[in-house]
């Protein structure tokens, strides 16, 4: 008898806390006070206030920029904002430029690009921490008038790849692994990666490495060109679902090449003051349930599901429940 | 007009890269870019003339084939360059080799048609007369319809040749590095070295015209241009006599 | 902690059509309504600009035809800026006209005027001066003459001038995007790598091309009904 109504009380709570958990909605929006889970609590709130200010985001050229472009604008969007949409810019001194002027208000950064493109952090120097990343380059940002929002969850870094094949067959594991090979083969990357610390500039500065041919290709063609059997060697990113797919090596960055690349979203300090605390607020209740796996999937959507950025942006915000 | 200045003395003097890294600018740079292009527009005609003269020739000479070969450049006209680059990158993928195959098969069309209208109104009379001397079908070809279609050959070879020569500056799509690298990746090369570029490949493209312009009219028959008035008009616009579009 | 506010993660285990880069029928015919508004974009690109250029050409040919001595510079110039690529040509107006749609007509308009020019007066020099003294002999004005005799019969080089200027128009327009003024070459460019977006928005350019031309043909066959015997021939 006991039993049984123990077990009907733990049933009951069991109950309760499960209705409890579906009747989120209006209760918190005050950036989901639960810090320590990784997943976003509560709707964004729309606030008449906010209609009167309008926002212009932008972002760079590639699949998961414009994701992350879109969610922003669409979170804006639902908090009350009036937002305009530029995205697509191009490589991350285009956006910058664009900042700093005045065409876009706001654009998605990665903590490492920041450090190394603009406040020339040279390899030794770049934290391998990515809090402290993070810090530095608010710093540097603060120096311009703009603000570096808190980051996301998931880092997205620059990787050196290669075909199971190549690394099978020339024994490649680690970036190091590449000396005394390198010169007789291809590279091909962004048309910024030979001026980049993050990419050749830095392969040739910290590990040395000299290639027989550098090819710039557009940014979307990375994984193509690797598949293709035109590029020995390509640059791709953490995130992409690609890599996966073809089954490509990234080889180790063991001496460090890479600092760490969380995104924060940089924004200029008048729209900061004009836009009041709603917009933190949202963008911390975004950027919550952007972990590394979530970013692959959204990244999935677009470049294999062949959804479009805008659409895959609203299943993210739908999905986490921020939109309703 | 200061940004047309400032272009200008980024085609002679060497900057830093606006993106950090790197000497770009300067005239070794431009001449290095300025070579790709040429390179690659010269051999994607040259294949490109290898096959539609004399698939033109032999078209115009037997009189078959005349649908595909006046339609051909409407057909041609109607693919926007870079669809045709677009499809073989998709396709086939980037590279030089990729390149040049959909540039050849830009290039084709004009050709074609011009050599087989060049051929068709060479007078009948001439043709018959030069058989009635004996000559086999391939001398009267030689001999009799090649230099009198000489100047209508050379038009389409010319439209060819700056179409060519303009879509050569979307080669960097296609990881080929033409002098469309500046204006396709301006973060590299700067705002004045975008308008350094697209002013040389202006220049390029209309050097080409006026170049090839030059021979067409050196291969023009004194006879012909001394008739003057409308038929040299007709193939100084490179139109044929007959036909009403040709060519572009 | 709802399990409800959770992202899906799919599994993608095999490959699809569309996973794999291909040229999918069914993917285009569900994102078909990607591709609208580039389309439309670019009908108006190239309508707008044949328009303006048709307009500025034409009326050139007719100043020339009367005063031969235009002839020749007019041809310079407007062969000049028939040879300047169009992409070198948005840029060479960035200084001046800025990113956008104007720029992208500009350079289009100037693309066109050669081949209007030309061939309206390749077409009114056509007339043949036998018809041209009848015209006279009867008593009509020069104003007459170029409005009732002239013009109607060079109207098939005119109209031929215009099928060229619109298909080339078409296949230029697809590079406006680099001018910031969208069309279907965005489209491409959004996706190079996934056949079926590169076929159905080149196609969609090409389909365009074709549509235009045969509706100023059939244009030209309805107005100009003497010449369909000869076209017959």
């Amino acid at each position: 008898m006991r039993r049984h109504r123990w077990l009907m009380l733990v049933t009951l709570l069991l109950a309760a806390l499960a209705v409890a958990g579906c009747g989120d909605d209006d209760d918190d929006d005050d950036g989901g006070g639960a810090a320590e889970t990784s997943q976003p609590s509560g709707q964004i709130q729309e606030n008449d206030k906010n209609s009167s200010t309008t926002i212009t985001m932008g972002s760079k050229n590639f699949t998961e920029q414009k994701v992350l472009g879109e969610i922003y604008a669409q979170a804006l969007s639902t908090a009350g904002y009036t937002v305009k949409k530029d995205l697509n810019l191009g490589d991350e001194k285009t956006q910058l430029k664009a900042i700093e002027g005045g065409d876009i208000d706001a654009g998605p950064e990665y903590t490492g690009t920041a450090l190394l493109s603009f406040f020339g952090f040279t390899a030794d120097k770049l934290p391998r921490d990515p809090v402290k990343a993070f810090e530095e380059a608010k710093k540097g940002y603060a120096e311009k008038n703009l603000t570096a929002l808190t980051p996301t969850p998931f880092t997205n870094s620059n990787e050196v790849a290669v075909t199971q094949e190549t690394a099978d067959k020339l024994g490649l594991k680690k970036i190091s692994d590449l000396e005394g090979k390198s010169q007789d083969l291809t590279l091909y990357g962004t048309p910024e990666c030979r001026q980049r610390l993050d990419c050749k500039l830095g392969l040739e500065k910290v590990y040395g490495l000299k290639f027989k041919k550098f090819v710039p290709v557009d940014i979307a063609l990375r994984h193509e060109v690797l598949k293709k059997g035109q590029a020995d060697v390509s640059i791709v990113f953490t995130t992409d679902p690609q890599n996966k797919r073809e089954g490509f090596v990234l080889l180790e960055d063991d001496k460090g090449m890479f600092p760490p690349y969380n995104s924060t979203l940089v924004v200029r300090n008048d729209v900061i003051d004009k836009a009041g605390p709603d917009f933190q607020k949202t963008i911390e209740m975004v950027n919550k349930g952007l972990t590394d796996e979530v970013m692959q999937e959204l990244n999935a959507r677009v470049d294999l599901d062949k959804k479009t950025p805008k659409d895959v942006a609203g299943e993210y915000l739908q999905e986490t429940g921020l939109v309703g | 007009m200061n940004d047309f200045f400032d272009a200008i003395e980024f085609i002679f003097h060497e900057h830093e890269s606006p993106a950090g890294g790197a000497q770009v600018g300067g005239l070794s740079n431009m001449w290095e870019l300025t070579s790709e292009h040429l390179e690659l527009s010269a051999v994607s005609m040259a294949i490109a003339c290898a096959l539609a003269i004399p698939l033109g020739l032999w078209l115009g000479h037997t009189g078959r084939g005349g649908f595909l070969a006046i339609n051909a450049s409407n057909v041609g006209r109607a693919v926007p360059s870079l669809a045709l680059i677009a499809f073989f990158v998709a396709y086939i993928g980037v590279g030089f080799t990729n390149l040049t195959l959909a540039l050849v098969l830009l290039a084709i069309p004009p050709i074609l048609t011009n050599t087989y209208t060049g051929v068709r109104q060479v007078d009948r009379d001439t043709v018959d007369s030069a058989r009635g001397m004996g000559m086999t079908g391939a001398q009267v070809v030689r001999r009799v319809e090649l230099p009198l279609a000489l100047p209508l050959i050379f038009g389409g070879v010319r439209i060819s040749a700056v179409n060519v020569v303009a879509t050569a500056t979307i080669a960097p799509l296609a990881g080929v590095v033409t002098l469309g690298d500046p204006i396709i990746n301006v973060n590299t090369y700067g705002d004045e070295g975008r308008l350094a570029a697209a002013i040389l490949v202006a220049l390029l493209a209309v050097i080409t015209e006026v170049v090839l312009g030059a021979v067409q009219r050196a291969v023009t028959p004194r006879g012909l241009k001394l008739e003057g008035g409308r038929r040299w008009r007709r193939l100084a616009f490179a139109l044929p006599n007959d036909r009403r579009e040709a060519s572009t | 902690m709802s399990p409800l506010a959770q992202v899906q993660i799919h599994e993608r285990t095999e490959d699809t059509c569309v996973s794999d880069n291909g040229f999918c029928p069914a993917w285009i015919a569900d994102n078909f309504d990607r591709y609208v508004d580039p389309f439309f974009q670019h009908v108006l690109l190239t309508v707008v600009a044949v328009a303006i250029g048709f307009l500025i050409a034409f009326s050139l040919a007719l100043i020339a035809y009367r005063r031969r001595w235009l002839v020749n510079p007019i041809t310079q110039v407007t062969g000049v800026l028939y040879t300047i690529p169009s992409i070198a040509a948005f840029f060479l107006l960035l200084p001046i006209t800025g990113r956008g749609f104007v720029t992208a007509t500009v350079a289009l308009v100037s693309y066109v005027l050669l081949i209007i020019f030309r061939n309206v007066l390749t077409g009114l020099d056509n007339v043949p001066d036998e018809t041209k003294d009848a015209g006279r002999g009867m008593g009509l004005t020069d104003r007459q003459l170029l409005w009732r005799v002239e013009v109607p019969l060079a109207l098939p080089e005119i109209m031929a001038g215009l099928r060229i200027a619109v298909t080339t128009t078409v296949g230029l327009a697809t590079l406006a995007f680099f001018a910031g003024a969208g069309g279907l070459g965005e489209q491409i460019f959004a996706d190079i790598n996934f056949k079926s977006n590169v076929v159905t928005a080149g196609g969609l350019a090409v389909a365009l091309a074709a549509l235009l031309d045969g509706a100023i043909l059939l244009v030209q066959r309805l107005i100009t009904p003497w010449t369909r015997a000869a076209a017959a021939r």
